[in-house]
Parts: structure tokens; C-alpha cells; sequence
């Protein structure tokens, strides 16, 4: 599966288009993690912790992306962007969309 | 002394302890960051990065496209929460957060390009940042940035030229 956020693969032709995918995931971060980070805080720097849980989500909500854009028989998905909102305290939503294509 | 006295000045002093704390520490890991930082810039200089949506020039085949990211959470110390909070009083630029976020992006934007080391141009280079907020809702100036871009890989790729070192593995920012 060929990933690109710009509108064509380059080097290659879209012969198709699936219309839009899309792939989330709601996370929250637990109380260890949160307690950690309340104490890094104070030195401040980075928080190894979030960045952990942010990649992760980020990658389901990829993987759930590309796995619906196999459904459809695409093999490349363009111009893929990412979005965040938080949902409740606590909580966020990472969500992961694209253009579904058929390229040579 | 009287026990109010000595509860007035452990009242005190443990804000100014964790003040001081942030101050030191949080000089120090900047300080170290900005060198890692600074090498590392050094070494993938000659990395074409952009944020073009085409390919110029288009006459080399390409091979591989791909994806790739690069994301940070960071957070300011005590002693800058406390500048900014005072700033907030009178109002103005906040310098206190500037070098927070330049560390954040940069350090995002290299982890990045390091995610895949064999590229040979990057386009469509985008960055996107959020803010991070506790259990309660409120911010206590903790952001997260994440770097994205499309990269290819060349038929008759110099990858391997354009890295002036091999990348480092990204380290822990302030370890």
C-alpha cells in the first residue's frame, strides 16, 4: 500500500478512485502515565510517555485507514491528512483520512 | 519561632523549590537539546525537503513513495510556566514558550526525516500542532507536533550522499 499526502503518486498513474477512507481511534491516557508526566512537568522537556501513546494511536488509526482502503481493492492511498480533537478531558481522538486509488 | 511562621515558610518554600528545580534542570535539558538538535540539522542539511505538492525536476524515475512522520510531546518547566503566567499580567510575547516550540518542531521535523533515512526528496512537507491538556481540561502548556511529508526514493538514488553522517537514532531529549 502506497501512502503519499500529495494528490498523485508520483512516477505512477491513478486509474481509479474509491473516494474517501477514513481510520480513528479515541484514546485516553491512564493515571500512571498522567502521573508520570505531572512530575516531569516540572523540569519540563519531552513527556517519552505521550509520545508513545500519540504514535500508537496514530498508527491504528493509519492502519484502520489502509485496511478499509484494501476493502475497495485500492492500493495506494493520496493525500492523507491527520486531524486531532479532544473529545472529553482526558480523552482525544485521532483521526486519519485519505483519497482511496487504483494506480499502475 | 512561632508554628505559624514555620508553615508559612514551607508554604513558600516548596513553589520556590520546584521554581529553582524547573529553572536548573529545565536550562540544562534545553541547553543539551539545542546541541543534539544542531548536529543533527547538520547531518541531513542536504536532505531536499519542501512543501511543493510536484516533483521538480520529474525526468528521474521513481521507485518508492512513502509516508513519513516524525511527532514530539513536549512540555515547559515550572520556571517558564511561572514567566508566562507573570507576562500574562501585563500582556506581549510570551519568549518563555518561543524556545519550547522551535525545540518541538525541529526535533519533530528530524525524527522525520531519520524515520527513513533512504529518501531522496520530500514534498508536500506539512506541520501540525496540538495542544495536550490534563485529566482536569486545563492546559499547563504541553504540546504535541507532528511532522509529515511524502518522501520518494530515486532509481539512481544518492540517498546515501545526502546524510552527511548516518543518522543518528533519535535519543530522549533531555536524557
Amino acid at each position: 500500500m502506497i501512502t503519499t499526502n500529495i494528490e498523485t503518486v508520483p512516477g505512477r498513474t491513478i486509474v481509479e478512485h474509491y473516494g474517501i477512507v477514513q481510520g480513528s481511534t479515541i484514546r485516553a491516557k491512564h493515571l500512571g502515565r498522567d502521573f508520570a508526566a505531572g512530575l516531569k512537568n516540572i523540569v519540563g522537556g519531552e513527556l517519552r510517555g505521550y509520545t508513545e501513546l500519540l504514535k500508537e494511536s496514530r498508527d491504528q488509526a493509519f492502519q484502520r485507514m489502509i485496511e478499509q482502503a484494501e476493502e475497495l481493492g485500492a492500493n495506494a492511498v493520496v493525500n492523507v491528512r491527520f486531524a486531532t480533537s479532544s473529545v472529553a478531558a482526558g480523552a482525544s481522538e485521532i483521526l486519519c483520512y485519505g483519497t482511496a486509488v487504483l494506480v499502475e | 519561632m512561632d508554628p505559624s511562621t514555620i508553615s508559612l515558610i514551607i508554604q513558600l518554600a516548596v513553589p520556590i523549590f520546584l521554581l529553582l528545580m524547573g529553572w536548573g534542570f529545565g536550562r540544562i535539558a534545553e541547553r543539551r537539546h539545542y546541541a543534539s538538535i544542531h548536529q543533527r540539522e547538520e547531518a541531513s542539511l542536504n536532505v531536499p525537503l519542501t512543501n511543493e505538492r510536484r516533483l521538480y525536476p520529474s525526468q528521474r524515475e521513481v521507485i518508492e513513495t512513502r509516508l513519513m512522520f516524525g511527532s514530539v510531546v513536549v512540555s515547559v518547566d515550572h520556571f517558564k510556566r511561572f514567566l508566562a503566567w507573570f507576562k500574562g499580567l501585563f500582556g506581549g510575547e510570551i519568549h518563555a514558550y518561543g524556545s519550547l516550540l522551535d525545540r518541538a518542531r525541529r526535533e519533530a521535523k528530524l525524527r522525520m526525516i531519520e524515520s527513513w533515512p533512504r529518501a531522496d526528496y520530500l514534498l508536500n512537507f506539512r506541520f501540525e500542532t496540538s495542544t495536550i491538556s490534563n485529566s482536569a481540561g486545563t492546559s499547563w502548556g504541553t504540546v504535541e507536533v507532528l511532522a509529515y511529508a511524502t518522501g520518494i526514493r530515486f532509481a539512481d538514488s544518492d540517498a546515501n550522499l545526502l546524510f552527511q553522517s548516518a543518522p543518528a537514532t533519535s535519543p530522549e531529549v533531555d536524557s
